[in-house]
């Protein structure tokens, strides 16, 4: 905006030294930045393939010993074709059910104490620690889980089922905790202004609203459990069988015979790992997918 | 309770059993807080407890220093030597491969995600690194063990140790012989899993630097990238570097996927191309056989692992703390 009153001629906009002219250093510059765009969007293409891989390789090795069979019959000696994963399905269904019908309640109760209760330092150290068990390596949930239980009561379903709880408790903690402090206090005193209790406002307006949001921090905690290895390694230790008791025989998993499936030289106990690892990825992926739905749904 | 005027204070209260709905819902929800941390404190006790005499039996010095690891098969007393050097140096070098290979990956994710991709594409791409994070350590393994490792880590490695071996120095580090299953291999697989957590965060901290200070810069004629450089990562970087150590906890805690591809040998070897092994690594290999002398010295290696990864990821959550807690279901 030039307001100057002594009048000047513009420089010529063509020819060496104009206006339009772009330096060197100028073109440098832009060049540079032009370069640092297709690296980053090279970046961005690169880190996209190990997913898309690791789909296609699991799916395509995975699909030949895939079939009916795989659901229904029990894990054979390694160098045997057919058979299934029965056993894996059924411990992995069976401790991940277990550990949600633990973990989850108490999780959404730690969330409303932090929530609707917590206000003093008590629920900032308890806050703290939940971040501090989420960074907590697996296999030391697992050797916990021994130390404390296996060694009195031995390997079993419940052992795995307590490991994978501890795993899946500040999952469901946290996100539980971001899910109720999105309901807005305006709710609340509207809910105490009726006349209802903290409970009733707690179960009837609090927990309806931020319902698709717990569930969706709950479907992605049994997603995590459901692909867990290291806690049952050292609390169902694994099983040849189809175990129905609770507790005193080791217990199998869809990832212990993953596992033990890569880690054997037989071509057929490879395949069978592929085709489980196709089914565990298919379960988790699934979960992972629809939660994000549900969450993204309520959102709006 | 006697019938009160209604103008007492109290005289809408209810009587009988509800009135002991909010006393008996606040003690539920709050021991239901306190068992986060009664769970977190038997962890720490339960275990020290039981490593306690290891430490004692080989020194504490000597089991984080020693490279000499023979597991004994005692049932009652301590015969073996325990000397986790080995394992700890698997396991620091494995994840520090790990987050100098995502780190830069993880950068470049979140700018071209903030600043350069359409609109419309952001939203997706963003998701889908984050879906990485849901594929379950296990098929990792199974799928950097069969497939992986042997058709792409390989040749990398081979082409690494035939150019960089002879560098002074620096050689060491690719020197061969060239194990499949190696520190280099489960380093990869490793910056692939923890992609996801670092870039969550590293996109958060990105997009959240001020918009004006973002104008002001192209205003005054900077380019995107000097943009991006100047002021995001400028902006964001005590954010980055909280992330960077959040995926660092996880690549030092991460068990399986480690377990099947670091080698599984029991002794380590300063090029990155050797099969060595990582605490929580040699936990999971061979726990299965230990004897119950052997087990308190794994459970030892566990509380140094938890000791590491706790000290790590506070560092973390100190830094992330102020840009907020939640960065989509990958930082979980």
């Amino acid at each position: 905006m030039s307001t100057t009153l002594t009048p000047t001629t513009p420089p010529a906009p063509t020819g060496p030294g104009g206006l339009r002219e772009i330096d060197a250093h100028t073109r440098g510059r832009k060049r540079r930045s032009l370069i640092a765009r297709y690296v980053l969007t090279a970046g961005m293409v690169i880190a996209l393939i190990p997913l898309l891989m690791i789909i296609w390789t699991v799916a395509s090795n995975g699909v030949g010993a895939l079939g009916w069979s795989f659901f229904t019959e029990i894990e054979p000696p390694a160098r045997r074709e057919g058979g299934g994963y029965l056993n894996g399905i059924v411990g992995t269904v069976y401790m991940v059910s277990i550990a949600s019908l633990l973990a989850i309640p108490l999780g959404i109760m730690a969330a409303i104490y932090l929530v609707e209760f917590g206000h003093g330092w008590l629920a900032r150290i308890i806050r703290f620690f939940t971040d501090v068990m989420t960074g907590v390596p697996s296999v030391f949930v697992g050797l916990f889980v021994y130390a404390a239980l296996v060694r009195q009561f031995r390997f079993g379903t419940i052992m795995g089922a307590i490991g994978l709880a501890i795993m899946m408790l500040p999952i469901v903690v946290r996100s539980s905790e971001e899910m109720l402090k999105l309901v807005p206090d305006d709710m609340r005193f509207a809910s105490f202004g009726l006349g209802a209790r903290r409970w009733q406002t707690v179960q009837k307006v609090v927990l309806p609203m931020a319902g698709p949001g717990i569930t969706t921090g709950a479907m992605l905690a049994v997603a995590r459990a459901a692909g867990e290895t290291a806690v049952l390694l050292l609390t169902a230790l694994g099983s040849l069988q189809v175990v129905t008791a609770l507790s005193g025989v080791a217990q199998s998993s869809i990832t212990l015979l993953i596992y033990d499936g890569a880690k054997q030289p037989f071509d057929p106990g490879k395949e069978r790992a592929w085709a489980g690892a196709l089914v565990l990825m298919g379960f988790v992926l699934l979960l992972t997918i629809t939660a994000r739905y549900i969450s993204s749904r309520a959102r709006r | 309770m006697s019938q009160t005027s209604s103008e007492a204070p109290g005289a809408l209260r209810v009587t009988g059993k509800a009135r002991f709905g909010d006393a008996f819902f606040r003690i539920i929800a709050y021991s239901a807080g306190l068992s986060v941390l009664v769970v977190l404190g038997l962890m720490i006790g339960t275990t020290t407890r039981d490593a306690l005499p290891v430490f004692e039996y080989q020194g504490l010095w000597s089991f984080f220093t020693s490279d000499e690891w023979r597991a004994g098969f005692s049932r009652t007393e301590f015969t073996g030597e325990y000397g986790a050097f080995s394992f700890i140096y698997g396991t620091l070098v494995t994840s520090l491969l790990a987050v100098v290979i995502a780190v830069p990956f993880a950068i470049a994710i979140s700018l071209y995600i903030n600043r350069i991709a359409p609109k419309r594409l952001a939203k997706p791409l963003a998701y889908t690194v984050e879906l990485l994070a849901a594929v379950p350590s296990v098929v990792f393994g199974l799928w950097g063990l069969l497939y992986f490792g042997p058709t792409y880590v390989r040749p990398v490695m081979e082409l690494l140790n035939s150019t960089l071996a002879p560098i002074p120095l620096v050689g060491i580090l690719f020197e061969g012989p060239i194990f499949t299953t190696s520190y280099f291999t489960a380093g990869v697989v490793l910056a692939i899993m923890i992609l996801p957590i670092i870039t969550a965060i590293t996109r958060e901290v990105t997009a959240q630097v001020a918009e004006d200070q973002v104008q002001a810069a192209y205003g005054m004629g900077a380019t995107d990238w000097e943009v991006m450089r100047k002021v995001i990562l400028r902006g964001a970087f005590p954010g980055i570097v909280g992330g960077t150590m959040l995926g660092l906890g996880r690549a030092l805690g991460e068990t399986i996927a480690v377990a099947m591809l670091v080698g599984g040998s029991q002794r380590w070897g300063l090029s990155l191309f050797f099969g060595g092994d990582s605490m929580a690594g040699h936990i999971a290999n061979t726990f299965q056989d230990a004897a119950p002398e052997t087990v308190l010295a794994l459970i030892a290696i566990g509380v140094g692992l938890f000791v590491i990864t706790v000290i790590v990821n506070v560092a973390a959550r100190a830094l992330v703390w102020r840009i907020g807690r939640v960065a989509g279901d990958a930082a979980l």
